[in-house]
């Protein structure tokens, strides 16, 4: 039992290394041009070499995924409050929202560009445009989801609409806002990218243009490898805030 | 008679025109201060929209509610429920959860921590303050929701079937620790249940109720000493009353 234990903990690990090995000795024994398929040892050493440009640029790509996340939040939650409690802008507005969340954001990518510039704000738009609408309607959901027997409960004690909000809209609609969010963040990472592909002169979305139109492969991939790890880190940041204040199971 | 309930000519009626269902009614019923009275009767006989009108949560169609003499607006801090599933919030620790009336009431907050601390204690659940209702059995639970119904001292306690989700020894546990402790928690109260057993241990009154539309069928007085205790469902008079009860139920009304 307890040599099992060991190998299921070290079956992803090995199984990953056993990839990078294959990877590695594929593109040697067939001498897979660079700017086809660069070795990962390629990549990594590409990685040290241009660190400061890898790390100066992620960071323009993270500041605009963070700030365009929060902004978003900032945004959808009074927006989910109005539309959850209110009669009348509820059916002006939701059949709006609902119509808004289905155009591809990312087209409107190259309209915002010519709208607002080149700077940092037209990135920051598009990652509001992509993240507003999950964080809304789980948000919505979420306020909409107290049971019955609850509200009765509330309603038996003579409860105002904002104690009810407080002691049980809220708490109930918690779950509801990170899974809106943690799908959020995920098409955050994409909206940036995807902005900065319309015009950047910085960001990760940027380097990768630049690099692969210069066929310089081993940098695309280093700068998508950073990506996906700020995408992943971002993640877990939620999931970790997630844990600390959802701390019940129903 | 101070805080006793008065029912005249009440009924309720679900949606309109065509497909209007007459769930109740019209019944008239009084309810003295201080008496323990149930209500039995099969699924789908409105024994629950009953309880719910006395709380306040619908609206009667038809009829007169008073309490303590006056008539019944919407939900009050006299009155303390018990539902049928606990309601106990998951978020909040079982203290917490007890205490839920009195941060809505804006009741002062140490009395009501000293009140609640007290009810745990009398319903076996100190060691659980802290805890999450999680952590609870179901039996746990619903002993949890009666302190949180009793915690504002109403003067009226409603119980709808608050052992109905519970298995039968947990039930049986239940409805003897509250016929034991009724000195104690004792006020006007109404039991919605369908266990004729649970009824008649519990109650000074026990009312039959039929159904489409809900009617009170039958008022039987339950004449057995307190406190109950475990023996007294074997007392001959328990068994006579159980079975007057049983046959008024499953015996056509037109008898």
């Amino acid at each position: 039992m307890r040599a099992n234990r060991w190998t299921k903990r070290a079956a992803t690990p090995v199984v990953y290394a056993a990839l990078l090995v294959v990877w590695e000795l594929t593109v040697r024994s067939f001498a897979v041009p660079q700017w086809i398929l660069p070795a990962p040892s390629v990549i990594a050493t590409t990685a040290l070499q241009w660190a400061p440009e890898l790390a100066s640029n992620g960071l323009v790509t993270l500041i605009e995924t963070a700030v365009g996340f929060l902004a978003a939040l900032l945004l959808s939650l009074p927006a989910a409050a109005v539309i959850a409690f209110t009669d009348l802008p509820r059916r002006i507005l939701y059949p709006i929202v609902l119509g808004l969340q289905s155009i591809p954001k990312v087209a409107l990518a190259p309209l915002v560009t010519l709208w607002l510039g080149l700077g940092e704000l037209p990135k920051i738009t598009i990652v509001i445009l992509v993240c507003f609408f999950p964080i809304l309607v789980n948000v919505v959901a979420g306020l909409e989801a107290a049971p019955k027997p609850m509200l009765d409960l509330m309603r038996s004690l003579n409860a105002s609409p904002m104690m009810t909000f407080r002691r049980l809209r809220v708490p109930v609609a918690l779950p509801h806002l990170f899974t809106g969010c943690k799908i959020a963040i995920t098409f955050a990472v994409i909206g940036a990218v995807i902005a900065e592909f319309v015009a950047a002169q910085r960001g990760l979305g940027y380097l990768i243009l630049i690099s692969t139109a210069q066929a310089q492969t081993p940098l695309a991939f280093a700068a998508i490898l950073l990506l996906t790890l700020i995408s992943v880190l971002l993640f877990y940041a939620i999931e970790r805030v997630e844990r600390r204040l959802i701390d019940w199971s129903p | 008679m101070s805080q006793g309930m008065r029912l005249d000519g009440v009924s309720k009626t679900f949606g309109e025109g065509a497909q209007a269902v007459e769930a109740l009614g019209p019944i008239d019923l009084v309810i003295e201060a201080g008496s323990f009275v149930a209500v039995v009767g099969p699924s789908g006989c409105g024994k629950s929209t009953l309880l719910r009108l006395l709380a306040g949560l619908d609206l009667q169609t038809a009829g007169r509610i008073a309490r303590a003499g006056r008539p019944l607006e919407g939900p009050s801090r006299d009155v303390g429920i018990v539902f049928q599933e606990h309601v106990l919030f998951p978020w909040a620790t079982v203290l917490e959860n007890v205490l839920l009336p009195a941060d809505v009431l804006g009741l002062p907050r140490e009395p009501a921590r000293a009140r609640a601390l007290h009810l745990l204690e009398l319903t076996g659940l100190s060691d659980f303050a802290e805890k999450r209702p999680q952590h609870l059995s179901g039996g746990m639970k619903q002993r949890a929701a009666l302190c949180r119904a009793l915690l504002a001292d109403p003067q009226i306690l409603l119980l709808d079937e608050p052992f109905g989700a519970l298995d039968a020894l947990t039930r049986e546990e239940l409805s003897l620790f509250l016929s034991r402790n009724w000195d104690e928690l004792g006020r006007t109260a109404l039991l919605i249940t369908h266990d004729i057993e649970e009824a008649v241990l519990l109650a000074d009154r026990v009312l039959v109720m039929s159904p489409r539309p809900g009617r009170i069928r039958a008022d039987i007085a339950v004449d057995l000493p307190r406190p109950r205790t475990i023996d007294t469902p074997r007392d001959p008079r328990f068994v006579e009353i159980k079975q007057k009860i049983r046959e008024l139920i499953f015996t056509p009304a037109e008898l």
